[in-house]
């Protein structure tokens, strides 16, 4: 056995703790209860006896919670962290969907959608902060884009220009941040919280001077688009491949920003800018054109983050519509180490989080919505405290760089 | 006039109080064009905002009544600052003084009011503390950035105060979801019969000659500035940097708490599941505008205060939404988080180098 | 023979208080290498920033090959030939020496970097100069010294024919300051140019073919190394006759004071800093610490004032144990500690001088009583020191920030020595300070050492360690490898030693 430190047994003790509890609790339920359906889409259900299968979660967890200990592997607080959490949320999922039908496929189609907003966020994070400049100006970018997106739309007649003036708009808003941040040399904190309450103030004033007193109040939203052959898959096809627009194009973001930052000019120079703003400076790369560009571009992408409220999920825009998104996507991008992928992974956390409390209402599974509700903002704050490994951010990032 | 301008260009003292003057002219200068761009009459709007901030004694009493929990949350706010802390969770921490502070108001039964208001008062205060202790822990033992982790707990007790207001906390005989009204021994009286204005104003201004002397008259004070301006100088020092994080955002909330608790035992008497105090923000720029200087806190917060009462009256008389307000602050926060801009736009030299406040620390440790 | 490749013509640059550069004239022949010699704040690397583009002159011209040019960025000088190599290097550490070299002028493939096109450029460039590097290495892997040439590599990579050196032996070996000026010597016989910033008087003499020497801002005058000697350029570079030795009486040697047994501490990325050393200091002794920065001397003294905690292994002092992590512990016992980086721990730059100089001592009487500060006591105390250290100030209430480097030290000297010490822990205490502060702090540790204190000094400086000490102890990889009595020592002989070759 390797030798364990006090954190380590903390995090064994809990997790041991959690699953023990899990496996009491398959006891509770009595043996004649009827199956619960998971449902795998057009593969069909798979009918699972409840207590049996908790039972065997509550026992694959422990030992996935004390085993890691006779490791040499480093990452014990890791693997018995995801080990307890897959256990519980699967004895949560079949213990909800006792006597009906519990859609994987549909659940994991929405943690998808529901990711898009804050994969998008993070990546925006990301690509300011890969240049040292620290935005958490995300959420009012996202919100003034709804806003802005969703009245375009409405006036003109066409959700797609609407799309184009929402991306814009986010860009706008990003130049202003770059300004105060770069320029101006204001704290970046700040000059974020600054963009924020602006946006508030802005869609506010936009929504009840002109969008109330409009003839229409809501205009349709994106149409779902089915990539042909890709789409037939079964299983992976409906979740991957059936989607509205936006969430394509974060899966393609995601892995268009992955190549271009580590493999072209621009990546090489935005990561060095981050790194060590004066080697760049030496070597005669323009650090503040270059801050300018990259928060600009985090903008259009917070901007298309933005439009996925407006105009792909609700058609219509309200008050404060996005209700601390920015800042969930802030955190998937500390949790995913400033790395697209990482973004992806951690803005599916959230997205999963997010569609299981609403699947959990639906289902009228008896815990307080007001709870389900608090879960995403919870594990942000989880995913924070670093249970998760730590996070090295870019090393200048949030130091304003001052040329004599 | 042109002399008096380059007086101003060279007297750093008088800038550093000019400047911020400056700010608040060219933002309600760029409100009046918008205002005038949206078609409504700008001499109509703001005459309503001044009428309805001070008009009247009942209006400049008002001012003074939501001033209270602005003087508090202000003082919130720029206490984190002054540890380097960015405590955006002053929402949360007044929502926890407020839930705490009714609840003990209604259901603790048969204390004398001298005991009864206390009780409460500190009640909603430790609650406060708490909630804030807690971000301000995880950043000193993880190094969690306190931006997400209070913004985060703001969204959560928001929710768990929906959930308690409507759940064990309701009062079924209301018709609207609130909780039970406190008892009379709870109350913070008025200070006027005629008027809402109540002593928690007085407390208020208390809180800012207390802060001011912890912060600049104590061990405990110079400690958390000196974590502030330099971490590794007060580590060197001997200073325990996370105690002191901790103990900052304790305080911090506290006050925050007691913000909310003041509303509690001297406005509303009960809390309604629908309350949305919204002082988070406003705390912030407030204690820009003050720059983090306890006493500078009072005027500041009179004026925002000043501007959430008139707006009111703006929007009667001129037509104008409220948000305009909010366009208007945003400016104001602006133009004092940058005074760069300020100096640029009104040819003010500054010392070279001087860039005005920096907190930015990155996320990490 | 030897034509003017770059003239710098009545150049002036002011910044807030200070004139840096006053009407200074500059000129290289191709060819040549061309020192310029100052002391600390003279305005070398202010001059250099110019020409490098980092800077804007606020009068003056540059004029490259008879032509005038104007330098507003680095990317101007590149284009002009100009390449600088910093004295705090200009290296990305988590990224790879071939991006490091690359960056800023990428070989694109469509339009993806071709990394084995720029690797295989890297390597021939290397090659030619006989430098013993690996394009994939990462930086913050790599030696010091190694380090350095990746720097110089960076300049030649873009067919630099100006070479801007500044202070580059501040990082290095004697030896490898040996080899640095075999590679600059090759350089010149291709026809490079080189511009030699340094202070020190002896590696100028020795290397340069022509010596300009700047104090106060201003040219003093422009000399060729066989005209001059080093008290002439020691002259000319502060103005007045200097006391290149400083006087030291016998030690008197007492009881250790401070003693070290096998200590492990890590640095901050888990790796073993400081690698089982031991060591004693004794009262009435300067015992020095010898080495090139970055084996482990910044931990040690880190782990020695309880700034970070150590691994295991045993530190006393004066026979009591330490548990670490912990400054008060260590203050408490009579530790005084002046730390190297004097504005980052030393200092709260935006604190007035007052609160600067009871920085570790405010929580006690009778700066404060119940919690509660007592601002006459603190401001008695302030003037006194103030007075007593000659630190040069309006009054205790000016802010520190605007004090210059030299009284900032002095400040930092006046806290840590105005306690009751038993032992003072000194880290590059005359880094970046001027002639007269340098030979100021000398004097007060040859005071304290006077006294009856111990005093561990760390220093890259090997002539401050010659002037100072009694006892040298060499560090390398994180062990002392070996001590001897300064009498025995030669810089040769602790050249060797600090390269790591010993038997």
């Amino acid at each position: 056995m390797r030798e364990v430190n006090y954190r380590m047994f903390i995090f064994s003790g809990l997790a041991v703790l959690i699953n023990a509890l899990i496996l009491r609790f398959s006891y509770l339920i009595a043996p004649g209860a009827e199956l619960t359906l998971l449902g795998f889409g057009d593969l069909g259900s798979l009918g699972v006896n409840p207590g049996v299968s908790i039972r065997v979660l509550g026992i694959l967890g422990l030992g996935g919670s004390v085993a890691p200990l006779f490791w040499k592997s480093g990452k014990y607080v890791s693997v018995s962290f995801f080990v307890t959490a897959f256990t519980a949320v699967g004895s949560i999922i079949v213990w909800a969907g006792i006597g009906s039908v519990f859609d994987i496929v549909g659940l994991l189609g929405l943690s998808l959608r529901l990711s898009t907003p804050i994969v998008l966020g993070a990546i925006a994070g990301l690509l300011c902060e890969r240049t040292g400049v620290i935005n958490i100006a995300i959420e009012g970018m996202m919100l003034t884009a709804a806003c802005i997106g969703f009245t375009a739309s409405l006036y003109v007649g066409n959700m797609w220009v609407g799309l184009f003036f929402a991306i814009l708009s986010g860009g706008i808003i990003a130049l202003l941040h770059a300004f105060l941040s770069v320029t101006m040399i204001t704290d970046q904190i700040i000059s974020g919280t600054v963009i924020n309450i602006l946006a508030v103030g802005l869609t506010g004033f936009i929504r009840r001077s002109f969008l109330l007193k409009a003839r229409l109040s809501r205009t349709g939203i994106l149409p779902i688009i089915a990539v042909p052959l890709f789409s037939r898959i079964p299983i992976v096809g409906k979740i991957l491949f059936t989607n509205q627009p936006i969430v394509f194009m974060m899966m393609g973001l995601v892995i268009f920003v992955t190549v271009m930052l580590f493999n072209t000019r621009w990546g090489l120079r935005t990561r060095s800018i981050g790194e060590h703003p004066e080697a760049a400076d030496t070597v005669g790369i323009n650090v503040f054109s270059m801050r300018y560009l990259n928060v600009m571009l985090g903008g259009f992408v917070a901007g298309l983050a933005g439009a996925w409220f407006s105009l792909e999920t609700t058609g219509s825009f309200d008050d404060l519509m996005t209700n601390g998104k920015g800042f969930i996507a802030l955190a998937a991008m500390i949790f995913g180490k400033w790395h697209p992928v990482g973004a992806f992974m951690g803005g599916m956390i959230f997205g999963f989080s997010d569609a299981l409390q609403i699947i959990f209402q639906i289902k009228d599974v008896p815990i307080p919505p007001q709870i389900l509700w608090m879960l995403p903002y919870l594990i942000t704050m989880v995913v924070l405290a670093g249970v998760i490994g730590k996070s090295t951010p870019p090393a200048a990032d949030g130091a304003p760089y001052i040329k004599q | 006039m042109k002399l008096f301008f380059e007086k101003i260009r060279t007297r750093v003292q008088f800038q550093e109080l000019f400047i911020p003057f400056l700010s608040i002219a060219t933002s309600l200068i760029i409100g009046a064009v918008i205002i005038w761009a949206s078609g409504a009459d700008v001499y109509k709007a703001y005459q309503g905002l001044l009428q309805g901030a001070f008009g009247k004694p009942r209006a400049i009493a008002e001012t003074f009544v939501i001033t209270t929990p602005y003087i508090l949350s202000g003082l919130a706010v720029a206490f984190g600052f002054k540890c380097g802390l960015f405590n955006i969770g002053v929402e949360g921490q007044l929502y926890a003084g407020a839930l705490s502070a009714a609840f003990i108001g209604y259901a603790v039964k048969g204390l004398p009011h001298f005991i009864h208001l206390p009780f409460a008062l500190i009640g909603g205060i430790v609650a406060g503390s708490i909630w804030g202790a807690i971000p301000g822990y995880l950043k000193a033992k993880t190094g969690g950035h306190e931006v997400i982790n209070t913004i985060m707990m703001n969204h959560i007790m928001i929710r768990l105060t929906d959930y308690l207001v409507k759940n064990p906390m309701l009062d079924q005989k209301a018709s609207i979801p609130r909780t039970p009204y406190i008892l009379e021994s709870a109350y913070l009286p008025k200070i006027f019969p005629s008027f809402r204005l109540h002593w928690g104003f007085v407390l208020a201004i208390c809180m800012v000659f207390l802060v001011y002397f912890v912060l600049f008259k104590t061990t405990l004070g110079f400690e958390i500035r000196t974590v502030g301006l330099n971490q590794n100088a007060a580590r060197y020092a001997g200073m325990n940097v996370s105690r002191n994080f901790v103990i900052a955002m304790a305080i911090s909330g506290g006050l925050a708490g007691c913000a909310g608790s003041g509303e509690v035992l001297g406005l509303n008497y009960n809390l309604p599941a629908a309350f949305i105090s919204g002082y988070g923000f406003d705390a912030i720029a407030i204690a820009l505008l003050a720059k983090s200087n306890p006493l500078g806190i009072i005027p500041s917060a009179i004026l925002w205060a000043a501007l959430r009462n008139g707006a009111g009256l703006m929007q009667i008389r001129a037509g104008i939404s409220i948000d305009m307000i909010n366009i208007i602050q945003a400016f104001v926060i602006m133009f004092i988080a940058a005074p760069r801009i300020v100096r640029w736009i009104y040819r003010i030299k500054a010392e070279k180098g001087k860039a005005g406040m920096i907190l930015t620390r990155g996320w990490g440790k | 023979m030897q034509e003017e490749i770059l003239s710098l013509r009545r150049i002036v640059k002011n910044f807030p208080g200070v004139c840096a550069n006053d009407h200074i004239d500059f000129s290289l022949k191709k060819g040549e290498i061309h020192s310029l010699l100052g002391e600390n704040g003279a305005g070398k690397t202010t001059l250099m920033n110019i020409l490098y583009g980092l800077y804007t002159p606020d009068e003056g011209e540059i004029h490259i090959s008879g032509l005038k040019v104007h330098i507003r960025t680095p990317a101007d000088a590149l284009s002009h030939g100009i390449g600088m190599v910093h004295q705090h290097f200009m290296l990305i550490p988590i990224m790879s020496v071939a991006e490091n070299i690359i960056l800023g002028k990428e070989t694109k493939k469509r339009g993806l970097i071709d990394r084995k096109e720029s690797e295989r450029r890297i390597r021939e460039l290397a090659n030619r100069y006989h430098f013993d590097i690996d394009p994939g290495d990462l930086i913050k892997d790599l030696p010091i010294g190694t380090q350095q040439k990746v720097e110089i590599l960076k300049a030649l990579y873009r067919e630099a024919n100006i070479l801007i050196l500044d202070e580059p032996t501040s990082v290095l070996t004697p030896q490898e300051g040996l080899e640095l000026f075999a590679i600059l010597r090759s350089l010149k016989e291709e026809g490079k140019s080189i511009i030699f910033i340094s202070h020190k008087l002896k590696e100028v003499l020795e290397i340069s073919d022509n010596i300009t020497v700047l104090r106060g801002g201003k040219v003093i005058g422009s000399v060729r190394p066989e005209d001059t000697s080093e008290q002439e350029l020691a002259r000319m570079m502060v103005g007045r006759e200097v006391i290149l030795k400083v006087k030291k009486g016998e030690m008197k040697k007492g009881k250790p004071v401070l003693t070290v047994k096998d200590l492990v501490v890590h640095d901050s990325r888990g790796v073993r800093a400081v690698d089982c050393i031991s060591f004693t200091v004794n009262k009435g002794e300067i015992f020095g610490i010898a080495g090139v920065q970055g084996n482990g001397q910044s931990e040690l003294v880190q782990a020695l004032t309880g700034l970070i905690p150590y691994e295991s292994g045993e530190i006393l002092v004066d026979s009591t144990p330490i548990v670490g992590n912990n400054p008060r512990e260590v203050t408490g016992l009579g530790t005084a500690h002046i730390p190297e980086d004097r504005q980052k721990y030393g200092l709260v730059l935006p604190y007035p001088l007052k609160n600067n100089l009871i920085l570790c001592s405010y929580y006690e009487r009778p700066y404060s009583a119940h919690g509660i500060l007592d601002f006459s006591a603190i401001s008695m105390r302030s003037a006194d020191l103030m007075e007593e250290y000659d630190i040069k100030a309006p009054d205790i209430n000016t802010t520190v920030e605007t004090l210059s480097g030299g009284n900032q030290q002095k400040t930092v000297v006046a806290r840590e020595l105005a306690r009751n010490n038993r032992l003072l822990i000194a880290s590059q205490p005359t880094r970046g300070l001027d002639v007269g502060s340098i030979e100021y702090i000398h004097r007060r540790i040859i005071q304290v050492r006077d006294s009856g204190c111990g005093v561990l000094l760390i220093s890259s400086e090997l002539d401050e360690i010659l002037s100072l000490t009694d006892t040298i102890g060499v560090i390398y990889k994180g062990t002392i490898i070996k001590t001897l009595g300064v009498k025995e020592a030669t810089k040769e002989a602790l050249g060797l030693l600090m390269a790591g070759i010993y038997e």
